[in-house]
C-alpha cells in the first residue's frame, strides 16, 4: 500500500514544486509545513501520472516516432530489415490508400445511419419509461438493460447464431413465406451489425437519458398541460430540449466507437469471409497491415490517421450542434 | 369522483389492482404524495390511450431486449442434434450438463483455464486501477499543488484518445518491454485509466469535507494516514464503481488481448470463444454447441454481479453523463 507514498516523479505534475519559500527569506515553519502538504497531495497523482506516461503518453510518442520510419526487408523473412528514415512517406502513403479509405468511407456511413438511428430509439425508450410510475418503470428498466449486461463478444455470437441460416430462429419463418433473407450477405451485412449495435447500445444510451429527464422539474409539465399541451407536445417540445447536452454525449462517444469497429466485423468475418474482407474496417486495416502484413511503420501511422479522423469527427458534431442549441 | 377514477387507472398502470388491500394503502399513501409534491408521471400514464401505446411500446422493447439472451439460454441446454432440428425459442431435452461437461473436458479443460485467466485479469486490473485512481482522484481533489491544472486537462484530453491508436504502439512498447505475451500486458496496463481518475475526483469533491481533513490534520495525522484511514473509507462507493466498470471491461475486451497474447492457455475467455468460433466453420468437429454454452457460462457472471451492484455503475453512468 505504501507504493502510494514511495513513488516520485519529479518531472510529472508538481515538478520541484510549490516551494516558492525563496532561500533567502527566513521560511516561517507554517509556510514549509504547507508547502510540505502540496507535495504530499500532488504525490498521491504520481502512481497514476507515471503510469499514464509510461502507457498513454509513451505509446503515442513512440507510434509518432515509428511512423516516420519504414522497414525495407531484402528478401521474404523478417531476417536483417533495414530501417531508414522515410519522413512523411507512410503519411501520404496512408492518405491515398485506396483500400484504407475506402473502409473508412464505409463505415463512416455505417456511423451515419446507426448513431442518429440508435440515439433516436434510445430516446424514444428513454421517453416511454419517463411516461410510467417509477414503480413502473424499475419493473421494466432492468430487462432493459440485459443486453448491456452481455459481454459484446458473446452479443455478438448470440446474433450471429440467430441470424445463421442453420441454427436460427428466423429461418423457418422467412422459408414459410417464401422470403429469402441473408443476413450475411453484402447487402444487408451492415443492417445485421447495425441491428447488433443497436440492440447492445439502447439499454445503456436510455439510462443516461432517462437519468437526464429525471432532472426535468416536473412543474413545468404540470405548466404546459394548464396551458392545453399534450403528452406528446410534452415530450418534444420541453423533455427533448432538456435531454439534448446528454445526446450530444452518448452521440459523441457512440461515433468515437462506430469508427474504430472491430470486434463484431471480425467475428462476423468468421462465418462469413466473403462479405467481411480482412479489410473492411479501418481498424482491421490496421490489424491488417501490422500483423499480417507485418508493416508495423505502416501501421501506426494509420493509427494515427485513423486517431485524426475520429478528432476531427467529434470535433465537428460537437460543434455543430453546441451552434443548434444556440 | 374524478379523484377516485384516477386513483383507480393509476392503480392499473402500475398492475397493482388485485393486491387490493395493499393497493389501496399505497394509493392513499400517493395520493397524499401527489398532494405535496405533484407527481405528474401518475397522471400522464393515466390518460386512456396514450397508456396502451405506452406500455405496448415498452412491452416490445423488451421483448427485443430479452429475446436473445432468452435464445442463449435455451440454446445451451440443447444437444447438438436438437439445435439444429428444433425451434430455437423453446427448450427441447435439457441437455445442459452434458454440454457443460463437454465444454471443460474439451481439450483438456481449456475453457476453465481461460475463466480463470479473465478472473484473474479481470480482478487484479480493476484492483489495481481502483487504488491508483482513488488516490489521484483524491490527490486532485483535495489539495492545491503546481500543475494541477495541466494535470486535469491532460486527463479529459485523453478522453478522446482512441483506443485504436494505442494498440499498434502499445504492442510495440509491449514488446521492447518484454511484457509482450505475458500477464503482465493484461494487468499492467489496465491500472491506469483516466477516466476513473476523473470519477474519484468528482466523487471526492462531493463525499469529503476539508473540515474533516482539518480536524484528522489537528488530532495529529498525517496526510498519507489521512487517505488510508479515512479517505478511503469515504470513497467505498467511486472504489465499487470503479471496480466494477473495469472488472467488466477486462473481462469483455477483446481486441487487446488478440494483439497482446499469442498462447492459448493466456487467453481470456472471449478470446478462446472466438477462436473456437472461427474454427468450427472451417474444421469438421462442430464446436457450435460448445461456442454456445460457453458463451452462456461467461456470461452468467457478469449478470450477476451487474445486477447485485446495480446501485454503483449506475452511480457510475450519472456521474459520467452530468458532469
Amino acid at each position: 500500500m505504501s507504493s502510494v507514498a514511495v513513488v516520485r516523479d519529479p518531472e510529472i505534475s508538481a515538478g520541484p514544486p510549490s516551494e516558492p519559500t525563496k532561500r533567502g527569506r527566513p521560511a516561517s515553519p507554517r509556510l514549509s509545513w504547507r508547502s510540505l502538504q502540496r507535495i504530499k497531495g500532488a504525490s498521491f497523482t504520481w502512481p497514476f501520472f507515471i503510469g499514464f506516461a509510461v502507457f498513454t503518453i509513451l505509446p503515442v510518442v513512440l507510434a509518432l516516432g515509428q511512423s516516420l520510419f519504414s522497414e525495407k526487408s531484402s528478401g521474404l523473412g523478417f531476417g536483417e530489415a533495414e530501417i531508414s528514415f522515410s519522413g512523411v512517406d507512410n503519411f501520404t502513403r496512408g492518405l491515398t490508400d485506396g483500400i484504407f479509405w475506402t473502409s473508412m468511407l464505409r463505415v463512416g456511413i455505417y456511423a451515419a445511419i446507426v448513431v442518429p438511428v440508435t440515439q433516436i430509439v434510445s430516446l424514444a425508450l428513454a421517453l416511454l419509461i419517463d411516461a410510467v410510475t417509477r414503480r413502473v418503470a424499475n419493473r421494466f428498466r432492468l430487462s432493459l438493460l440485459i443486453p448491456y449486461m452481455i459481454p459484446g463478444i458473446v452479443a455478438t455470437m448470440i446474433w450471429i447464431y440467430l441470424y445463421s441460416p442453420v441454427v436460427g430462429p428466423f429461418q423457418p419463418i422467412f422459408d414459410a413465406l417464401g422470403l429469402d433473407i441473408n443476413f450475411f450477405s453484402g447487402s444487408l451485412i451492415w443492417f445485421s451489425i447495425g441491428n447488433l449495435a443497436l440492440w447492445g447500445n439502447i439499454g445503456f444510451n436510455m439510462l443516461i437519458l432517462y437519468g437526464a429527464l429525471q432532472a426535468v422539474p416536473r412543474e413545468i409539465f404540470d405548466a404546459a398541460r394548464v396551458d392545453g399541451a399534450s403528452d406528446f407536445r410534452i415530450a418534444m417540445s420541453i423533455k427533448v430540449p432538456y435531454v439534448r447536452g446528454s445526446l450530444v454525449l452518448t452521440g459523441v462517444l457512440s461515433i468515437i466507437g462506430t469508427l474504430q469497429i472491430f470486434a463484431e466485423p471480425t467475428l462476423f468475418r468468421a462465418v462469413s469471409p466473403e462479405t467481411i474482407t480482412k479489410d473492411f474496417t479501418p481498424a482491421m486495416v490496421i490489424f491488417n497491415q501490422a500483423f499480417q502484413v507485418g508493416n508495423l511503420n505502416y501501421a501506426a501511422a494509420l493509427s494515427i490517421i485513423l486517431a485524426a479522423v475520429v478528432g476531427i469527427a467529434s470535433a465537428i458534431i460537437y460543434r455543430f450542434t453546441n451552434k443548434v442549441e444556440q | 369522483m374524478t379523484l377516485t377514477d384516477v386513483d383507480r387507472a393509476a392503480l392499473e398502470t402500475t398492475d397493482e389492482v388485485k393486491r387490493t388491500e395493499r393497493g389501496a394503502l399505497r394509493a392513499s399513501r400517493r395520493r397524499q404524495r401527489r398532494g405535496d409534491a405533484g407527481d405528474h408521471s401518475g397522471l400522464a400514464a393515466s390518460r386512456g390511450g396514450s397508456k396502451w401505446f405506452v406500455l405496448i411500446g415498452l412491452i416490445l422493447f423488451t421483448i427485443y431486449s430479452v429475446g436473445p439472451a432468452w435464445w442463449l439460454i435455451v440454446s445451451a441446454t440443447k444437444s447438438k442434434e436438437q439445435l439444429y432440428t428444433t425451434n430455437g425459442l423453446w427448450f427441447a431435452d435439457f441437455n445442459l450438463f452434458e454440454n457443460l461437461s463437454s465444454l471443460f473436458t474439451y481439450q483438456d479443460g481449456i475453457f476453465g483455464v481461460w475463466l480463470g485467466n479473465s478472473t484473474l485479469y479481470a480482478l487484479a486490473g480493476a484492483a489495481g486501477q481502483t487504488l491508483v485512481a482513488l488516490a489521484a482522484g483524491y490527490g486532485l481533489a483535495m489539495y492545491q499543488f503546481r500543475g494541477k491544472g495541466t494535470s486535469m486537462a491532460f486527463i479529459i484530453g485523453s478522453f478522446l484518445i482512441p483506443g485504436a491508436l494505442l494498440t499498434i504502439p502499445s504492442y510495440l512498447l509491449f514488446v521492447q518491454i518484454g511484457i509482450y505475451d505475458t500477464v503482465w500486458a493484461m494487468i499492467l496496463p489496465a491500472f491506469f485509466g483516466p477516466f476513473s481518475v476523473y470519477l474519484a475526483k468528482v466523487y471526492t469533491e462531493g463525499a469529503m469535507p476539508p473540515e474533516l481533513m482539518e480536524a484528522a490534520r489537528i488530532d495529529g495525522a498525517g496526510e498519507y494516514r489521512i487517505f488510508f484511514s479515512i479517505g478511503l473509507r469515504l470513497l467505498t462507493t467511486a472504489g465499487a464503481t470503479v471496480f466494477l466498470l473495469h472488472f467488466v471491461a477486462i473481462w469483455n475486451a477483446f481486441f487487446g488481448p488478440l494483439v497482446f497474447l499469442r498462447a492459448a492457455e493466456r487467453w481470456p475467455v472471449m478470446l478462446g470463444l472466438y477462436s473456437w468460433l472461427q474454427r468450427g466453420t472451417d474444421s469438421t468437429v462442430d464446436l457450435t454447441s460448445l461456442v454456445i454454452t460457453g458463451s452462456l457460462v461467461a456470461t452468467i457472471p457478469m449478470v450477476l454481479l451487474m445486477v447485485a451492484m446495480q446501485r454503483y455503475w449506475r452511480a457510475g453512468v450519472t456521474m459520467g453523463s452530468l458532469k
